[in-house]
């Protein structure tokens, strides 16, 4: 099964494919993933690190010979994309660590991406090089210049095949336009423009133009000790150029509709859903908050996620999402503790399949959850270096929230909350998942029979 | 103006010194977390506590039973109960509030943590205020007659008042009789931080009030007003406490918190430069108590050889009774006499 990613009428089974990254426990601070994301073929697989690093895996072409080997991820390109830089007004380091990276779609034979750290967002142009031109007239091979009066005839330079070079070189860099940290960019269905969010403001961008952006949203009181709510996630609708979404720690989605004024602080559409009473405690703003919003790809849905939760909205609905999914329900008796030692303030990221039928979201101790929306089943498989077979089926795994607990089951209490994963991706046509840990990236396929 | 001009020498060696990840882990697996540019404590990793979980998720789930009901007076259970809950609503607004400092004195902090943290705080004074509990609390620390609703509550707790009268405001609603303090003054720019060997806390010190130990007292305030007098006399009456824009129409609340977030755009004249060096001391004092869970183990000091030579006089811990409050300019000059080491 090729095509059709995902969902129909079988149940997918997963198994293991490749793990990237150091083997040793001891994490080195600049290799934790902090983001990752598949190219529009899902033939590039980009990933971001603390460091600053960008790191593009290809997706080999598929060996005919053996169907069942599907092709695998191998390093395509490795580039340094931003420094550590000091902001000297302020004594304050501006972390190099890559917030987002953004692929955007191909026009020629070169692929572009925009990285972000917390101020500057760049555009690289990753190209190859796999011929080049022998036989100069004035130059020799080595480059040295010939005598010009030592030539007595004349050739033309002709194209040979070398080895495969990959360059990444910085295009555009897109500096200043920022006073909080960045979290999210958005490429829009244009091609042309693209958004940037900070923690209170939404800026739009022209891809050529890196000396001006427009500011879409302010929600930046005049009064700071008025702050109470901030942006989290922000992006462009798939298909509509001038629709983009954004959404809020206090678990609201605003939708906005460029059309409609320069500055959009007022919203077209309030995604809200009241506050559920019996549930009410001190962390329910805090657990509300969203982390990431992501559009389905039919650009009719989208998917929140924020901390025990992912929900899907019908964008023609605003007073509550269609569907609600627990990631890891077991937690909720546990939020004191989580907000002590912080875990509460993760952010989780979310992504859809292909056809859009299933969604992922990441949790703890390497946890990852696979919710199917057609058959509404849901399950939870790890990420872990012990089932690292090839072509290992994952196994199911469970929580027991408390009471007896069953064979293969985890208690609650034996979660390693170090262990978390935020970053998913989803290849935009195969059931093949990118899943980061720490500091290892697992890439898992569907068992082919 | 011989003490000031040490003191922006001193703030230019430490701008040289942020060269620093704001993570590292120690052989323990524990995060060495940064509290600024110069303290450095260690948080557990994030394994988890079962002692405030039960504790609080009891807490909780009795708050939804309850619901509006009123405890009745006759069961000592529903007594014991209420009082639990405010015990435990007492400790998360004791752990928000450490967060919220230590957000705050982080040299990148996460906005977003903070104003959840900061809401946390507001939802819990509210709730105090609307019970009752919160006006018992501030008149007795507080003494002002004022009602304590009346002011957004972040407003006392997190901020320095910026009241014209010399009238020391409470900064800290806590008070654990007989638990032992910490304090750690921290400074942004001056970077003056003292940090106690022994205890399991880092506790800091906020603009307002501060405590002190009894004995060191008297020669605080030698001290203070030696050096206070000394900066008044520079002539650049750069108010320590301004900050950017300062207005004086009242406490700097949140604003004080998340103010610091902003870049400062434009090039500061050379008159300036002075007013920003100070701009961005955040002298807020707090008296914090020994946090029941959440640092375990005990702090050590960081690469930071310069902390060490320039307050040694304040690594014992301090046992403190219920706060002292001063004005906001002794505390500062207080601070410049540990970093001025005289």
């Amino acid at each position: 099964m090729v095509s059709g990613a995902g969902g129909g009428g079988n149940d997918v089974q997963w198994c293991f494919s490749q793990v990237k990254g150091a083997i040793d426990d001891d994490v080195a601070e600049a290799d934790i993933i902090s983001t990752v994301e598949f190219n529009h073929s899902g033939e590039l697989l980009a990933t971001g690190d603390k460091g600053g690093r960008v790191v593009i895996f290809q997706q080999e072409t598929e060996n005919k010979s053996q169907p069942q080997c599907r092709s695998e991820y191998n390093v395509y390109s490795t580039f340094q994309s931003h420094e550590p830089e000091f902001d000297y007004l302020k004594s304050l380091e501006i972390e190099e660590k890559i917030n987002k990276i953004r692929w955007l779609p191909q026009k020629n034979a070169a692929q572009f991406l925009l990285s972000t750290n917390d101020k500057t967002i760049k555009l690289w142009k990753i190209s190859e090089r796999d011929k080049r031109p022998e036989g100069y007239n004035l130059k020799e091979e080595d480059g040295r210049y010939r005598d010009a009066t030592t030539i007595t005839t004349l050739r033309v330079p002709v194209f040979r095949p070398m080895d495969l070079m990959v360059e990444a070189s910085p295009r555009r860099v897109f500096a200043n336009a920022h006073t909080y940290h960045i979290n999210s960019i958005s490429v829009n269905s244009d091609n042309e423009t693209y958004l940037s969010a900070d923690d209170l403001r939404i800026n739009l961008w022209h891809l050529e133009i890196t000396d001006r952006s427009f500011n879409i949203v302010d929600i930046k009181p005049a009064n700071m000790e008025e702050l109470t709510e901030v942006i989290t996630a922000a992006e462009f609708h798939p298909h509509q150029c001038n629709t983009f979404v954004y959404s809020s720690s206090k678990g609201t989605i605003r939708l906005c509709d460029m059309r409609a004024s320069a500055l959009c602080d007022k919203h077209s559409k309030l995604f809200e859903e009241p506050e559920d009473p019996s549930n009410r405690s001190f962390f329910s703003e805090i657990i509300s908050s969203i982390s990431d919003v992501k559009f389905s790809h039919n650009g009719r849905y989208m998917m929140t996620r924020d901390y025990l939760s992912v929900k899907i909205w019908d964008l023609n609905m605003e007073n509550r999402p269609v569907e609600t999914y627990q990631v890891h329900e077991y937690l909720r008796s546990k939020l004191c503790s989580l907000y002590e030692n912080d875990c509460i303030f993760d952010k989780f990221e979310c992504c859809w399949n292909g056809n859009d039928s299933v969604v992922m979201t990441g949790s703890y101790n390497n946890f990852f959850r696979m919710l199917d929306r057609t058959q509404r089943r849901d399950v939870t498989l790890e990420a872990s270096r012990e089932s690292c077979k090839p072509r290992q089926v994952l196994k199911p795994r469970r929580v027991c929230a408390g009471g007896k607990r069953k064979k293969d089951e985890i208690s609650v209490d034996s979660l390693d909350f170090n262990k978390k994963i935020l970053h998913t991706a989803w290849h935009p046509q195969e059931n093949i998942i990118a899943v980061a840990t720490t500091n290892n990236l697992y890439i898992f396929q569907e068992k082919v029979n | 103006m011989e003490k000031l001009k040490m003191l922006f020498g001193l703030a230019v060696n430490e701008a040289k010194l942020t060269s620093q990840r704001t993570r590292l882990k120690n052989q323990n697996g524990f995060h060495l977390c940064r509290l600024s540019r110069e303290v450095y404590t260690f948080v557990s990793p994030s394994r988890m506590s079962g002692s405030l979980l039960n504790m609080f998720s009891k807490g909780t789930k009795r708050k939804f039973s309850d619901g509006d009901e009123e405890l009745s007076d006759e069961s000592l259970v529903g007594a014991r109960v209420a009082s639990s809950y405010s015990l435990q609503r007492q400790s998360l607004l004791d752990m928000s509030l450490i967060k919220l400092q230590l957000c705050h004195m982080l040299v990148e902090p996460n906005l977003c943590r903070s104003v959840l943290i900061a809401n946390t705080v507001r939802q819990i004074q509210e709730e105090m205020t609307h019970d009752g509990s919160w006006h018992m609390v501030t008149e007795a620390f507080c003494g002002t007659g004022q009602s304590p609703s009346e002011r957004l509550v972040a407003t006392e707790v997190l901020c320095r008042s910026r009241e014209q009268d010399a009238e020391p405001k409470l900064f800290s609603v806590i008070s654990y009789e007989g638990c032992r303090e910490e304090e750690v003054v921290a400074d942004e720019t001056l970077c003056s931080v003292s940090v106690s060997e022994t205890v399991s806390n880092v506790c800091l010190a906020g603009r307002i009030g501060q405590c002190w130990e009894k004995s060191e007292l008297s020669d605080v305030e030698r001290d203070e007003e030696a050096l206070e007098d000394s900066r008044l006399g520079s002539g650049e009456d750069e108010e320590i406490d301004t900050e950017d824009g300062a207005s004086t129409e009242g406490p700097k609340t949140i604003g004080q918190v998340f103010g610091t977030f902003e870049i400062k755009n434009g090039s500061p004249g050379p008159d300036s430069a002075l007013e920003e060096l100070f701009s961005d001391v955040d002298t807020s004092y707090y008296d914090l108590d020994t946090m029941l869970t959440g640092m375990q183990s005990a702090p050590k000091m960081g690469p930071y050889d310069l902390l060490d030579s320039l307050a040694p006089s304040h690594s014992s811990p301090s046992i403190v009774s219920p706060p002292n409050c001063r004005s906001d300019l002794n505390e500062l000059d207080h601070i410049m006499e540990i970093i001025v080491g005289s």
